[in-house]
């Protein structure tokens, strides 16, 4: 039997059942009910070709592993996560990293998914190619539904070029002023004192940027974040307090070492997604007790 | 303008009824059902009959869309959403006498934040006016279809619509970041935020590319993009087809994301040339015309890879644009395409389906023997970047039985894209043009969870009827492409 049947008859058809991925992100969106069958997604890359820039993958592997593959062939996917999560958890979870400006978003990412619906069949949403408007796009509607939709079992996923030169640097400047000054920069975090720049790209092009900061008081600070971001997101705006926490100011982000506060959704919003959840899993089997509302940003 | 649908049309007692409803609730200067609107917006730029639409709205609020929604749904009555109507799929074309809401009057950009990159606008803008609106501040709107001087953003966002810059910078639903919705039973929602991070279901990105049949988009948060510091835009060209596609190939598989890169094939290149005299060359197989931007040392490190990557492949020439106005030159061909056609045959039929890039050179190959074989002539111009072919069938349309042929050679060329692993739409999607092939590529388990999320927006089927889903039902009207309107894009 092949692993994607393996994954479907594991699933089956009824009783509430979720998927263990490497439980980096267990709690996001809140703690699954009791009696819930876990089983395990698949593993393994099925296919890689760099001249397509996509990659099919099995969702139980490992982003780690994934990343070594695709950086054998200088690219790779906008998929950030720790050490044991998974293809399947990052996507189900559906959060972008901090270098979302240079890699895109991780709802960009997916482009076909095979996925367990809650009747117990297999179900091909989207398609192989980079490009596609054929129907409508339930990838997009998996990407962050903490698997209360379907529960996928393998992807293809666009990928991109590593860049050949990256760097972090910090300094005084104002995160708005570095924005200005720089062409779309990776990551662009501030603390409420310092701002941390992280410039990717064709190494003459970083090389001349650099300067240009460095020019402005910053310094260089190696290629792996100089400052440690803390786990727990909330909404930033200009008037948030910082609160000892890290602002990525691409996407308004603040990072912090509390837990977040959930936020509050508009009635509207909160019917029509509840139609959809109960629409696509009628007796809520799929991972009970999860709600994407109560996931936070 | 003779049209042979419109003799169906009736004036039940019923519509006198919603008639006067919609002109007492939204002004009656805003409602028309004269012979002349109902035929204007019979049809969109596809090659399908006119439908019948029913009473024709041209709401100028959020809360006109959702007055003529709900007086839609008392009247059991269906609603199609229409922008510009430049769709080729029949997306806007309206089945069983729907109300027709138009948005070309909802048309104001009503925010600009430059700080944090984003607009909010009304679904008729169109789309060159945004980004022509932005420019002097050093954005633009990335999606930039071909339509794009008459096309409306609401349109763009429904079918998800892409252009030759959405290689590197994504279509439409990367450009999106939220979307203010009348729902098929007139609730007001918006879905997605500025910040564009995931907060529940992604609504927001299911609706783009929705095509109509989820709701009505009445305001759209869009994201800037600052245009590049350095562009620089090369013509490459090629004795034979197979070494342009392979150059193609090349290039990504080199890490180089182009911003744009579209080929033409020999037939249109003659004739865009002889059209608009931009300077191809027309005893080339192939050109390419690829666009790289960003940094200026990255820009010019990638000219001379892209340059000797092509050259190995088997290039003849590849020129780079010394100024701004030699870029707009080789670009204006590229646009004029299009026009360029009506000199050969007065009628042709625009194909969209996407293949893997690396797939190019044998599909390519096939189309050309399809259309042999059907007696017609193909010309290709593309986004060869991404693998979206557009084979374009010409003809003549005064021809007897031409038609019965542009279909049978069109599902051909539709089914060898799927063949290589391709799929039924790259950006003009499936409207009531590509229903019927929808099996083709998904089971039918696979449609029925599609099925699921039209039944969550719209469990009334009320939204664009007969639209993207095979269904048993079938819109009575445009069930057959058997004659072509006058002045409709074919
Ligand atoms: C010469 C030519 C070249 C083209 N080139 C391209 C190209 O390069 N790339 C590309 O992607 N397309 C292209 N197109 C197709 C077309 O222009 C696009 O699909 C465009 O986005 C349609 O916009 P519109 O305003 O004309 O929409 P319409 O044709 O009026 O409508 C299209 C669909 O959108 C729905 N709709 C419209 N407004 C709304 C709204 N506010 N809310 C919800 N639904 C709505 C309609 O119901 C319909 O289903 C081309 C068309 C032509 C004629």
């Amino acid at each position: 039997m092949n692993d994607l049947k393996k994954f479907k008859e594991d699933v089956g058809k009824e009783g509430f059942v979720a998927v263990v991925g490497g439980k980096t992100h267990w709690e996001v969106g809140g703690a699954l009910n009791e009696d819930i069958r876990l089983v395990f997604a698949p593993t393994g890359i099925d296919a890689f070709d760099p001249s397509e820039m996509t990659v099919s993958v099995k969702a139980g592997t490992k982003l780690k592993d994934l990343d070594q593959e695709l950086a054998r062939h200088g690219q790779e996917v906008c998929l950030e996560g720790f050490l044991e999560t998974t293809v399947g958890g990052a996507l189900m979870v559906g959060r972008d990293g901090i270098r979302r400006n240079r890699i895109g978003s991780v709802r960009e990412t997916l482009l076909q998914a095979e996925y367990v619906n809650a009747q117990g069949e297999l179900i091909k949403a989207g398609g192989p190619t980079v490009k596609n408007v054929t129907g409508y796009d339930l990838c997009r509607l998996l990407v962050g539904s903490l698997g209360t939709l379907g529960l996928i079992g393998r992807v293809i996923l666009r990928t991109r070029p590593r860049p050949e030169k990256s760097v972090w640097l910090q300094g005084e400047l104002r995160p708005e002023e570095v924005r200005r000054m720089c062409f779309q920069p990776s990551s662009l975090l501030w603390d409420g004192e310092a701002t941390f720049v992280q410039l990717e790209g064709y190494g003459i092009d970083v090389d001349l940027e650099v300067s240009q900061l460095k020019s402005v008081g910053f310094e260089e600070r190696g290629n792996e974040c100089p400052i440690k971001v803390p786990r727990f997101r909330h909404k930033f705006s200009n008037r948030s307090c910082l609160d000892g926490g890290v602002a990525d100011i691409h996407s308004s982000i603040l990072y912090t070492n509390t837990e977040a506060s959930i936020p509050q959704y508009p009635e509207e919003v909160l019917c029509l997604g509840a139609k959809v959840r109960d629409t696509f899993d009628p007796t809520g089997r799929l991972n009970p007790g999860r709600d994407p509302y109560k996931a936070g940003p | 303008m003779a049209n042979k649908f419109f003799k169906k049309k009736v004036h039940s007692k019923q519509d006198d009824q919603l008639f006067r409803e919609l002109c007492r609730n939204i002004g009656s200067e805003r409602v028309k059902r004269d012979g002349a609107s109902q035929l204007l917006y019979s049809r969109d730029g596809s090659a399908f009959p006119g439908g019948i639409p029913g009473i024709v709205c041209f709401p100028e609020t959020t809360q006109h869309v959702v007055d003529c929604i709900k007086a839609a749904n008392r009247h059991d009555r269906s609603f199609v959403p229409r922008g510009a109507g430049t769709g080729l799929a029949g997306g806007a074309v309206p089945c069983d006498a729907p109300l027709v809401i138009s948005t070309t009057k909802m048309n104001s950009i009503l925010e600009v934040n430059y700080e944090k990159q984003f607009a909010w606008v009304e679904p008729g803008v169109v789309n060159l006016d945004l980004t022509k609106s932005l420019s002097e501040f050093g954005f633009h709107f990335a999606p930039d279809p071909s339509s794009q001087q008459s096309c409306t953003i609401g349109g763009n966002v429904a079918n998800n619509s892409g252009g030759p810059h959405c290689l590197a910078y994504g279509v439409t639903n990367a450009h999106v970041l939220a979307v203010e919705v009348v729902l098929p039973d007139g609730t007001l929602v918006q879905l997605g935020d500025i910040d564009g991070h995931m907060s529940g279901y992604d609504l927001r990105g299911v609706f783009v590319g929705g095509e109509g049949t989820l709701g009505i988009a009445t305001r759209i948060a869009v994201k800037l993009t600052p245009n590049p510091p350095t562009i620089c835009t090369l013509l490459l060209d090629f004795m034979d087809v197979a070494d342009a596609a392979k150059t193609v190939s090349a290039i990504i598989a080199a890490g180089i994301v182009p911003a744009a890169m579209e080929m033409m094939d020999k037939r249109i290149v003659k004739v865009v040339e002889e059209f608009v005299k931009v300077g191809y060359p027309t005893d080339a197989a192939a050109v390419l015309i690829i666009e790289i931007d960003g940094l200026s040392d990255g820009v010019r490190l990638e000219t001379e890879q892209i340059k000797k990557i092509s050259l190995d492949c088997g290039a003849r020439s590849v020129r780079v644009a010394s100024s701004d106005i030699e870029r707009e030159k080789i670009w204006k061909g590229r646009k004029s395409a299009f026009g360029a056609v009506a000199q050969v045959q007065p009628g042709y039929y625009l194909h969209d389906t996407v293949i893997p890039r690396t797939k190019l050179v044998e599909v390519l190959e096939e189309v050309y023997e399809i259309a042999n074989r059907y007696e017609l002539i193909v010309m290709n111009v593309f986004h060869a970047g991404d693998g979206n072919l557009h084979p374009l069938l010409l003809f003549d349309p005064q021809e007897p039985g031409v038609m019965d042929r542009v279909l049978l050679a069109g599902e051909e060329i539709v089914q060898v894209s799927l063949d290589a692993g391709g799929v039924l739409s790259g950006e003009h999607g499936i409207g009531l043009e590509k229903k019927r092939f929808m099996e083709n590529f998904f089971s039918k388990e696979d449609l029925a969870a599609q099925k699921l999320v039209k039944d969550a927006f719209d469990p009334d089927g009320r939204a664009n009827p007969f639209k993207v889903l095979p269904s048993g039902a079938s819109c009575s009207e445009v069930n057959h492409l058997s004659q072509l309107p006058d002045g409709a894009w074919v």
